[in-house]
């Protein structure tokens, strides 16, 4: 069957290959998982199985129901400073991925480029390729602790530049951007008048007391952003499939116009889980967060002992040390962990050629898997140094 | 200090190594504060919690409202403490509401509970009444769960 050139020439993802030579295999630890390893908290659940119960199956508006995007924008106004429209700016989405390809949708013409910092999510290069923009990967580094670096942003600027994708706590690395940083970033967007997509999934995860900040509450900033989040993450609610999108009128309607003839709405009982979540969640909320703080710190002193350089993510839940001591590549360097001691981690290059070196180590799993891991990964790496003495 | 509190509230064995990673702290600090905490009488032990599905299951317990006459001197808190100490009573707790005392007795028959309540409890003078429940199932103690395992499914590798 012929496939248009376009899908047929994006790679699959890194993960989703990886995923399959573990699926292979049984009784595999994995700090291999993006998602929370708690279940959504009992009275979320309950609340979704609250509306069964009343009959809420049908459709909702395309938008998402009032009753969500009134919580969506109060919720936005609490705790990221930034007061949105709740019927004409916000949309509610399948996931945020959703609202990602819709705001790309909207927005570029063939050609258009958008700049990301790579390492990132493995799904931004290929929505803007099938969105028909040109991906342009900003690198970030290691020893910027994976922040996106102003001069880094500028150099990569061209009069075709669109949108600049944000990811602040990054996925795959835990970095995190302080208002100052985040300043630099919004200036060079004005100055060349680009829109940002500011993905923020991760942003109630952070930790040592960082508090998280919004490029769209910077001066001059709401108006070219699209402020994108949902519950997934914090609220352990992956499977739910809730995101949302807030943003200046004409872009959400653009956007809206995608998404009615794509999906439609969202599913209704998760939107009413979704209420719940963002008016009664926060509680449940933190203590998840702190519970992936003391794990966050048990896994990057693990780190450190093996002698593997590891930086300190301030959020997320993930850890992305460097691995280049092994003298293995992150793929070969990954697939042996799996073979020989049955720890799944993430090779760096899935999230961006950037990313060669090192490996995505997820601390959304028990501590107790994450203890055996790392004493397994200590013996690979104690065979992989006796091995490669010479004789 | 809380964290610390919370962890081992939630598993008082864990190895103090862990905790102390997890915390930041070194092992020794962390053997220190919990030495305090205990000192100071802010811990007062350690038990496991056990499942009466699989151990000793002919147990029985009783929840029991005792309404009290209070004493002249010393209010409820001398008679609680005569009800307290009988190795029989597990807890016992002073109540808002239609009775005084709320206690937990167990025993090795509905017997022998019985032969408690008529014999201890009810013949301390101040005892006006009480009304005993007994216990059919554990579903939840101590924010631990009897029933109810949650196995989530999780793919092994997800973006």
């Amino acid at each position: 069957m012929k496939i248009a050139s376009h899908v047929k020439n994006i790679p699959r993802s890194g993960i989703r290959d990886f995923f399959e030579v573990v699926q292979s295999m049984g009784d595999v630890i994995s700090l291999g998982i993006g998602e929370p390893d708690f279940v959504t908290p009992w009275h979320i659940r309950e609340a979704a199985i609250y509306a069964l119960e009343r009959g809420r199956t049908g459709y909702t508006s395309n938008l998402g129901l009032p009753r969500l995007r009134r919580a969506v924008a109060d919720y936005v106004a609490r705790g990221y400073g930034v007061s949105y429209e709740p019927l004409t700016e916000v949309l509610v989405s399948v996931g945020v991925s959703e609202a990602i390809d819709l705001a790309l949708r909207a927005v570029l013409e063939p050609g258009d480029e958008v700049l990301y910092h790579e390492p990132c999510y493995v799904s931004y290069a290929p929505s803007v390729v099938l969105a028909g923009g040109v991906a342009c990967a900003v690198v970030t580094r290691a020893e910027d602790e994976f922040r996106l670096r102003p001069e880094a942003l500028e150099a990569a600027i061209t009069p075709r530049s669109r949108v600049l994708m944000l990811n602040f706590p990054t996925n795959p690395t835990g970095a995190t951007m302080s208002a100052d940083e985040l300043g630099a970033i919004a200036e060079i967007c004005r100055r060349h008048d680009l829109l940002v997509f500011t993905d923020e999934i991760y942003s109630e995860l952070t930790y040592e007391g960082a508090s998280h900040v919004s490029i769209a509450s910077l001066p001059g900033m709401k108006e070219r952003t699209v402020f994108l989040h949902g519950v997934s993450k914090a609220y352990a609610m992956t499977g739910w499939r809730i995101g949302f999108a807030c943003a200046p009128v004409e872009l959400i309607e653009a956007m809206m116009k995608i998404h009615q003839y794509a999906i439609l709405c969202a599913p209704t009982m998760s939107q009413d889980a979704a209420v719940e979540a963002l008016e009664r969640g926060a509680p449940a909320m933190e203590r998840m967060r702190r519970e992936y703080e003391l794990r966050r710190n048990y896994i990057v002193s693990a780190f450190h002992d093996l002698g593997l350089p590891c930086h300190t993510p301030r959020g997320a839940f993930y850890v992305f040390p460097d691995i280049s001591a092994s003298g293995l590549p992150s793929r070969e360097f990954s697939l042996r962990l799996l073979r020989e001691k049955k720890v799944a981690v993430v090779p760096g290059p899935a999230f961006g050629a950037c990313g060669e070196g090192y490996v995505r180590c997820s601390y959304a799993t028990s501590l107790d898997q994450i203890k055996i891991a790392m004493q397994r990964v200590g013996e690979f790496l104690s065979e992989l140094r006796a091995g490669s003495r010479p004789a | 200090m809380r964290l610390l509190i919370e962890m081992l509230e939630r598993n008082a064995l864990m190895p103090r190594e862990d905790m102390a990673r997890q915390l930041g702290m070194s092992v020794g600090e962390v053997e220190q504060e919990i030495a305090r905490l205990e000192a100071e009488g802010v811990i007062l032990g350690y038990q496991a919690i056990l499942n009466r599905e699989k151990w000793e299951t002919d147990l029985v317990t009783a929840l029991i409202e005792v309404k009290i006459q209070p004493e002249r001197d010393g209010g409820f808190d001398r008679v609680a403490g005569r009800i307290a100490r009988f190795e029989e009573v597990q807890t016992c707790y002073l109540m808002s509401g239609g009775y005084d005392l709320l206690i937990t007795v167990e025993g090795r028959s509905l017997r022998e509970v019985a032969a408690f309540v008529s014999e201890k409890l009810s013949t301390i003078e101040s005892v006006r009444s009480t009304a005993t429940r007994f216990r059919l199932k554990t579903y939840k103690e101590n924010g631990t769960f009897h029933q109810f395992d949650e196995a989530p499914e999780r793919l092994a590798v997800t973006p």
